[in-house]
């Protein structure tokens, strides 16, 4: 047993030798910036709905981009493990959310007042620091085989209704869902929002874990109707033309009728600002709003480009009258509400 | 190299520093929680988290037994029974180890979920009142098992391949029935490879995400990833981290307990065991190993191969290439490197066994029990500090599949080890060769088999691995699994189909290597049998 103390201490050294270097570390100091050098971008949306825009971004502006995918969540915890020491430029995500998160520890460069102009200001940060670049409005899906569009009511506070029992289905922990009880939290207040999460939880809804799951547990006859953001219809459509399930709109300014953004914002840990500006000014711009409206079946959240094909112009669905970036702040309270009704962990 | 002696510094050295590396996501979980005041700390406090803790230690100790009942009979069967097709069935019931656990659930949730055929003929039978639930924690309990029982099978049938049959013999010619002889002699020969495979399976049910949040089971996990996913913060998360490193030293302090006075087993003798026949047994174990494998492998490749036919994929090899490359050079380099970091630590715990060398190695579990995103968001924390050259490269990402899987390597080794035993080494060391040449010459050969079932673990693990993948990779390297990701992330099941197939092929014959070549080492003759059978005559 001779050894064991002298290689405990050795053990024990390491270990606080690895903490004690935790305090140390600077961050590395700005050069100038190398128009060689790749665009680096963290990209929360998926490569097959936003690839080629990257590459149209490339063949127009001459910039090499360089682009790590990943879950928006997880790219934002990554960036504020980083602590701006990382080489990111530009954090592109898909929820108002994960920009709010980076944002609020300081990581992004204010954007100047004529780059947002063009986006409605309920769509971007009150700060600047992030701007919204796409919206995707909440609806109620439903089963076309049992459902027509005239069965469903106008407003989300009818599916309290007792004879909504055992035919719903949302995502109740999804960062969408949350963003929409938080917008209803502003437009009527805590009491009635408590109320109708209640009346809900009594309508014994299946609890699933996202949009696509939800539509897919409509698909199967699981649930009549789903609470969801529109565009995911559009992805399942494009491998199952046949799929029995359609959207709702709700009520123009209704809180089930919430426009939420996918947004982008630069990052202070980034070694090229100025690509990371044209790059923001690019999604902004009439190139990158087309691509939104006729790629991905979204919004356009620019004024004048009109989104695709059969969806309603966003002037139309309107949404609750909320900022996006006032909806940031609400979200603990808003967890912690939706866990306290009984939906979700 | 006696217990109690003093310890190598060539085994020491190595070993701590492996130990403390690896415990790198425990020191960032610790500085996190720490980090965050006290109403961190209110999320344990809160009405939901003992029920979820609760759910959490049920469908671990669940799982853990019905895949160690699952693979030590899928063991026995391979290396003991005239099982027909027991090489083919061999590598049919490792490969669900390649499966990534959520499409093994959204098969199950495909056979027998709502809307199914199944279900339909169920609700279709007279006075049913509609089709049991596979939501929740039977779904959670079936997937898991299918995914997990795999590494009591890969561990079980390597010890059993190590057995002396003479001892088996004994017991059969003093008239014990063959039953008998597995239960009362050759169970408890195998018993610390058993416990090492139910132990990575419960580890792995602590870890795992994506199979609980397809089948809507709260566990541990789903509420660490909400605090992620939709408020954004990391420091509750590390706390309940916390609590799952805490669920991870009550595992292993069980599985000590049942491992217990396992005593190190002779040398092999490298002559083939006895082969039960099974008579009128052989249909029953047909069935059971067609529906082990088809519900772990069968079901989720037709359900594969249907996304792919029903949504028209197109199979572009040449786009495949580079990932199933990508793939397989980290799944290899992964394993290698985690078979060279077990092996000091396994033979420190093993050979000169005391509290010191028996923490040093069970530290090194802590990795395996964490969600990938926390092992990687570790890493992340301390590679911009410490290491920014490293930071996004390769060799990162294959220190972060270390870290998450040496325990697999760990496992394999430590059993490899106890059933070799010392005293051949110790008698070629009397016959004057140092300590490395008589283990390289004498013990390696006969620790291969184990040494190649911890490395195939290691390497089907890595393959299918995503979220340390996608943080820690270099910025556009793909591999099969972030492409499995990249498509059904936005419901394109159809294109995803083609490279969890791809993951699956590339695997089979890796596994077929791992697996095959070890029963022909132990043959008489072969390299390692031959010198250690002269040792033991010289002795």
């Amino acid at each position: 047993m001779s050894r064991s103390p002298r290689l405990a201490m050795l053990f024990a050294l390491a270990a606080i030798g690895a903490l004690a270097a935790l305090g140390c570390g600077g961050e590395p100091a700005p050069g100038p910036e190398d128009p060689r050098a790749p665009l680096v971008v963290y990209s929360g949306r998926a490569e097959n709905l936003v690839g080629e825009l990257f590459e149209r971004f490339e063949r127009t502006s001459g910039i090499p981009v360089e682009v790590r995918y990943g879950d928006s969540a997880e790219l934002a915890a990554t960036l504020g493990e980083e602590g701006g020491r990382g080489r990111a430029d530009v954090f592109f995500a898909q929820d108002a959310g994960s920009l709010g998160a980076v944002a609020n520890q300081g990581l992004m460069r204010e954007l100047p007042e004529p780059v947002v102009a063009p986006i409605p200001e309920r769509f971007r940060d009150p700060e600047r620091r992030w701007v919204g670049t796409s919206g995707r409005a909440r609806v109620v899906a439903y089963d076309t085989r049992r459902l027509k569009a005239g069965d469903l009511p106008q407003s989300i506070f009818d599916f309290a209704r007792p004879e909504w029992r055992g035919r719903i289905g949302f995502a109740p922990t999804n960062a969408s869902f949350q963003a929409f009880v938080s917008a209803m939290r502003l437009e009527v207040g805590d009491e009635r929002t408590r109320g109708w999460l209640a009346a809900i939880d009594a309508n014994q809804p299946t609890l699933l874990e996202n949009n696509i799951q939800t539509l897919e547990a409509i698909a199967r006859g699981e649930v009549e109707v789903g609470l969801v953001n529109h565009y995911y219809l559009y992805e399942l459509r494009a491998e199952r033309p046949n799929l029995p399930v359609e959207n709702h709109f709700l009520r123009p300014g209704d809180p089930g009728s919430l426009v939420n953004v996918a947004g982008v914002g630069e990052l202070r840990s980034g070694a090229r600002p100025v690509a990371a500006r044209r790059f923001v000014e690019f999604l902004v711009g009439v190139e990158g709003q087309r691509y939104f409206a006729t790629d991905t079946e979204e919004y356009p959240l620019v004024r004048g480009v009109r989104p695709d094909g059969d969806l309603r112009p966003l002037e139309e669905i309107q949404g609750p009258d909320v900022s996006l970036g006032a909806l940031g702040e609400k979200l603990p309270s808003t967890a912690q509400m939706i866990s306290e009704a009984g939906l979700g962990s | 190299m006696s217990a109690g002696g003093r310890l190598p510094l060539s085994l020491a050295v190595p070993a701590i520093a492996t130990a403390a590396l690896v415990t790198l996501p425990l020191a960032y979980l610790v500085v996190r929680a720490l980090g965050g005041g006290p109403e961190a700390w209110a999320v344990l406090a809160r009405p939901g988290t003992a029920a979820v803790l609760g759910r959490t230690i049920l469908l671990v100790a669940s799982v853990a037994l019905v895949a160690t009942a699952v693979g030590v009979a899928m063991a026995f069967l391979v290396t003991r029974t005239d099982l027909p097709g027991r090489r083919w069935w061999t590598v049919a019931a490792a490969l669900p180890l390649v499966v990534p656990s959520y499409v093994a659930a959204l098969a199950l949730i495909a056979a027998f979920g709502p809307g199914s055929p199944l279900a339909g003929a169920v609700d279709s039978l007279p006075g049913v009142e509609g089709a049991p639930d596979v939501f929740g924690y039977p779904g959670a309990l079936l997937a898991l098992t299918a995914s997990t029982y795999p590494y009591v099978f890969l561990l079980t049938a390597a010890a059993l391949r190590r057995v002396d049959p003479a001892v088996e013999e004994a017991a059969r010619s003093l008239g014990r029935s063959a039953f008998d002889t597995f239960r009362s002699v050759t169970l408890p020969l195998v018993r610390p490879s058993v416990l090492a495979g139910a132990l990575l399976a419960a580890l792995y049910t602590l870890s795992d995400f994506g199979v609980v949040s397809l089948m809507r089971h709260d566990v541990l996990t789903r509420v660490i990833f909400t605090q992620y996913r939709t408020l954004f913060d990391r420091t509750p998360a590390a706390v309940l981290g916390l609590v799952l490193v805490a669920l991870t030293v009550l595992i292993l302090v069980l599985e000590a307990r049942a491992r217990g006075g396992a005593r190190p087993a002779g040398p092999p003798s490298g002559r083939p065991a006895t082969i039960h026949a099974l008579g009128r047994w052989r249909l029953p174990a047909l069935a059971f190993c067609a529906v082990v494998v088809g519900l772990g492998l069968v079901a989720p490749v037709v359900v594969l191969v249907g996304w792919a036919a029903f949504g028209g994929a197109r199979v572009d090899g040449a786009a495949l290439l580079e990932p199933a490359v990508t793939s397989l050079g980290l799944g290899l380099g992964a394993a290698v490197l985690a078979v060279l970091a077990a092996l000091p630590l396994a033979l420190l715990a093993v050979r000169s066994p005391r509290g010191l060398t028996r923490a040093l190695e069970r530290v090194a579990y802590t990795g395996n029990a964490l969600p990938g995103v926390v092992v990687a968001l570790g890493l992340v924390f301390f590679a911009v500090r410490y290491a920014v050259p490293l930071y996004q490269t390769v060799p990162l990402l294959v220190f972060a599949y270390l870290v998450r899987f040496l325990p697999q390597a760990l496992g394999g080794a430590h059993s490899a080890l106890l059933s070799v035993g010392s005293r051949l080494e110790e008698a070629a060391r009397g016959l004057g060769r140092g300590p490395a040449g008589a283990f390289a010459a004498v013990s390696l050969p006969l620790l291969l088999p184990g040494l190649a079932a911890s490395a195939a673990l290691v390497f089907l693990s890595t393959v299918k691995e995503l979220p340390a993948t996608l943080l820690l990779r270099p910025t556009g390297l793909d591999t099969l699994a972030t492409e499995v990701w990249t498509e059904t992330s936005t419901a394109a099941y159809a294109e995803a189909a083609i490279p969890a197939l791809a993951l699956i092929v590339l695997c089979a014959p890796v596994i077929l290597a791992l697996l095959g070549a070890p029963e022909r080492r132990l043959e008489p003759g072969r390299p390692g049998a031959a010198p250690a059978r002269r040792l033991v005559e010289q002795a």
